[in-house]
């Protein structure tokens, strides 16, 4: 086999393995959390007959580890069970919420990676001038400041004072593609700002790095522009960091999406957590964690394995 | 064409310098230098490090590196001043007219591309070639460089070839623009002195058939007599001696070029072997966790009492190796290592204090081998606290004693090694390792970074130092020249073997293996016409055979 596939092998079983971890500590943490979740859902005034009966119902008085092996062998089948709060299907209520949130931050992953590489490379080409400290000053503004402030700050502004955009992201089915790019502009924004600042300096420390190389100076004694000797040659070699830090980033839209959605009132994941989490319904709080777990896993997982293949030693080996 | 194609005046190269604890201030690197080069002629520059002759070869092409800037002077190429056209005008001469082949290959190629992309990049971008003409170049470059399968190396990585081989894909690359001129900076220093000899003949050959200038940079005078027809010495910026090949080589008149042509001038008798051995080397086989191969095998030397073995070989053939196998760093899966009278425990951790006392070693990068933190007296001191005890006045004593034995003041006590001179770091070392007082001194390659002159003066160091401590010295080395001048005896070694092993004179003796007979006979010697005269006899040898 090519030592490549059984690296990337390697990573794929890691990455699995930490899932489950992760599955088992999401359990055990959604399990010490003080209260009960039969008198949550009846109330102070429950008499202690129906409390046992509903503890019987929702299986509560199951060891532990039972109740973990079964929600887990459901979970890997799709079936995440009900939420205690209405009954629903936590799977089907998931599904529309998380196909908003992924429109969301992928929204935002296409806009914010490209421009804050592009930034980066702009801010190595004109190094220690104007154009790097600019950049520099901007974005590390934009990270510095808590981001339901700018989402209020730009709502005040855009939406209100000039009249662009709506001020609430309120998407459905029935809206067009273009209409739901329109309603979600503002979020998006925010987002983009928050999660530019880290992927533009890591790019530009990363390319700082590689441009120390003998390499680069070889391609300078070509004769060839600053832009070409950058792009061409630093950057194929500066990939492996900018990747991970981009899929942190990434992992960082889907997961830490929760306070913009409930700024702009989106109906994604963020908001259905929140809810649920104030009502104390566990098994919506652990589908939600396992999802979010699996998101951040794989984006690492998939960081690694684009290192990997990034790396010339290891795609052609001797 | 002008007749001079290249026509340096009164260069001066500056820097800004950032002493620790001392304000930034602009220093002058190269002092006003002027030469002129023909079309089709090399110019050897030589000199030591510090000497300025990198930088003055890449002000040809108008580039400084790090803080580096040209600070006066005129370089004229093909009759226009470089420095005044701007980066413009410094963008079309580079890769184009002027090219430039880098110390270490390895280094110098963007790992991250195929050689024939890497190769050709520049003949396209400067609209010298198309494409296919630029490949079609390359590949015959390729050949007559002797790469093998020139049609299908270009599709390589760089990683993916030798050493040697790339330092060849690295004069394709400067030739393929089909340059006037191309500045080779070190172009076969990093290579083990076998190779050496194949692309330093693959090298001038190349420039003889392409009728290319070349400004050839080197600090080992026998090589740049190969291949230069002019010659100019450079001392710390300053022209030293400039003139013809043989006049340099055959009747230097300065007295600095004679200290370079005369170098090696220490005449070591070779002692007999005493009945005393101090390190038996047993039936030693090693390999390296996770590989499958033995790095050592069957390795079996002595070295006695106050004595010199000198190990050599390439890059590669385990030399190094033998030294963290007798050192502990690195356990042997099959025999045994006595010393000073008894089996040595195979694992560092393991080994009594004593022992470790008794063994010291000397590395070759003195600079990382010392804590930047500490000053002089404390690097020296250690080691008399952990194995004597010595404290306050009496340590002190010891230090300015074994300060005194390396020939340095005990003005040095509180300095830091960033304040010392390369020669002086390593000397620093050596009186670190006296001060455990061992039976046993590892030396591995503790010259090969040094200039030859100030090698010199640690090697004589370490031969007076024998006579006064009466200690041993394993002395890895790949530099022959070294061998000849400190060993008693000699062992060769080759693929993790000891491929020949007796007294010096005996080694060094004809007859010799095949492989003694190719590193004896690789080594550039300060004479005219030498190279030709090895390739030659090689060729009529492998025609005979």
């Amino acid at each position: 086999m090519h030592p490549v596939l059984t690296l990337v092998a390697q990573r794929l079983a890691l990455g699995i393995l930490l899932l489950f971890a992760a599955s088992a500590l999401i359990f055990v943490g959604t399990q010490i959390l003080p209260g009960d979740v039969a008198q949550s859902i009846l109330g102070q005034s429950a008499t202690p007959e129906s409390l046992a009966n509903l503890r019987k119902e929702l299986g509560l008085n199951e060891p532990a580890l039972s109740r973990y092996f079964s929600w887990l062998g459901n979970a890997l089948q799709g079936d995440l069970g009900t939420a205690l709060t209405n009954g629903r299907d936590i799977a089907e209520s998931l599904g529309s919420r998380l196909g908003n949130t992924m429109f969301l931050a992928g929204t935002a992953a296409v806009i914010s990676v490209p421009l804050a590489i592009f930034l980066g490379l702009l801010a190595v080409r004109y190094k220690d001038r104007w154009p790097d400290k600019l950049i520099s000053a901007v974005t590390l503004t934009s990270i510095s400041i808590p981001e339901f402030l700018i989402g209020y700050v730009l709502m005040y502004f855009i939406s209100v004072k000039l009249g662009w955009f709506s001020s609430v992201a309120m998407i459905n089915d029935g809206m067009s593609f273009f209409e739901k790019l329109n309603a979600i502009a503002l979020p998006v924004m925010v987002l983009v700002m928050v999660v530019l600042a880290h992927m533009m300096r890591m790019t530009r420390a990363a390319i700082l790095n590689v441009m120390q190389s003998a390499y680069i100076e070889t391609a300078e004694l070509k004769g060839l522009s600053g832009f070409q000797v950058i792009a061409k040659h630093a950057f194929p070699n500066a990939i492996s960091p900018i990747v991970n830090v981009v899929m942190l980033n990434l992992a960082y839209l889907v997961v830490g999406v929760v306070v913009v959605e409930v700024v702009f009132v989106y109906p994604g994941m963020g908001q259905y957590l929140v809810d649920h989490v104030s009502k104390r319904d566990v098994p919506v709080v652990q589908a939600c964690g396992l999802i979010f777990a699996a998101v951040y896993i794989g984006l690492n997982m998939l960081a690694d394995i684009i290192s990997i293949l990034a790396n010339p030693r290891l795609r052609h080996p001797k | 064409m002008s007749e001079t194609l290249l026509k340096v005046r009164g260069l001066k190269i500056g820097a800004t310098v950032f002493p620790p604890g001392e304000k930034p201030h602009d220093i002058t690197i190269v002092h006003g230098v002027s030469f002129d080069l023909a079309p089709g002629k090399v110019l050897g520059l030589i000199g030591e490090s510090g000497a300025g002759k990198s930088t003055i070869g890449l002000a040809a092409m108008g580039y400084g590196r790090g803080g580096v800037k040209i600070t006066g002077g005129e370089v004229f190429v093909n009759g226009r001043d470089i420095l005044k056209g701007g980066i413009k005008g410094l963008r079309e001469l580079r890769g184009a007219e002027v090219t430039y082949v880098a110390q270490s290959a390895a280094a110098a190629f963007n790992p991250a591309k195929k050689l024939m992309e890497q190769v050709t990049e520049a003949a396209i971008s400067h609209g010298k070639f198309s494409k296919s003409d630029a490949e079609k170049r390359a590949v015959a470059l390729f050949a007559k460089l002797g790469l093998p399968d020139p049609e299908n190396i270009g599709e390589r990585y760089p990683h993916q070839v030798s050493g040697g081989q790339l330092q060849r894909v690295m004069t394709a690359l400067a030739l393929c623009p089909e340059p006037d001129l191309v500045v080779f900076d070190e172009p076969t220093t990093a290579l083990d002195v076998t190779t050496q000899i194949d692309v330093l003949a693959a090298i001038k050959e190349a420039i003889r058939d392409t009728g290319v200038a070349a400004l050839y940079i080197t600090h080992d005078l026998a090589v740049v007599a190969q291949v230069s027809d002019h010659i100019m010495v450079l001392r710390g910026g300053n022209t030293v001696e400039y003139g013809d090949t043989d006049q340099i080589i055959n009747a230097p008149v300065d007295d600095y070029t004679r200290a370079l042509v005369t170098v090696r001038s220490i005449d070591h008798e070779e002692k007999s072997p005493s009945d005393n051995p101090v390190l038996q080397v047993k039936n030693i086989t090693a390999r390296y966790k996770g590989t499958n191969f033995d790095v050592l095998s069957d390795i079996n030397v002595e070295l006695h009492a106050g004595q010199t073995l000198a190990v050599v070989g390439e890059s590669g053939s385990g030399k190094s190796t033998l030294a963290r196998v007798i050192t502990g760093l690195l356990p042997p899966s099959h025999g045994s290592i006595e010393f000073g009278g008894h089996t040595l425990t195979p694992d560092l951790p393991n080994r009594p204090m004593e022992d470790l006392r008794e063994l010291q070693m000397i590395y070759q990068m003195a600079d990382v081998a010392m804590n930047p933190r500490q000053t002089v007296g404390t690097i020296i001191g250690r080691p008399l606290e952990l194995y004597f005890g010595l404290r306050g006045e009496e340590k002190r004593k010891r230090i300015r004693e074994l300060l005194e034995e390396i020939e340095m003041g005990d003005g040095f006590v509180d300095r830091y090694p960033a304040e010392l001179s390369g020669g002086q770091k390593q000397r620093v070392c050596i009186a670190r390792c006296l001060a455990a007082k061992p039976k046993l001194i590892i030396c591995d390659e503790v010259t090969s970074a040094l200039d030859p002159l100030v090698a010199d003066g640690i090697l004589k160091l370490l031969l007076d130092l024998q006579k006064i401590e009466d200690v041993s010295y394993l002395f890895i080395t790949h530099d022959l020249a070294t061998v000849r001048a400190i060993a008693d005896s000699i062992a060769v070694m080759y693929q993790g073997r000891v491929v020949r092993y007796g007294p010096k004179s005996e080694v060094l003796a004809p007859p010799f293996d095949d492989y003694t007979d190719l590193l004896l006979s690789s080594v550039p010697e300060m004479e005219l016409g030498w190279l030709e005269k090895v390739i030659s006899s090689r060729k009529m040898e492998s025609a005979g055979n």
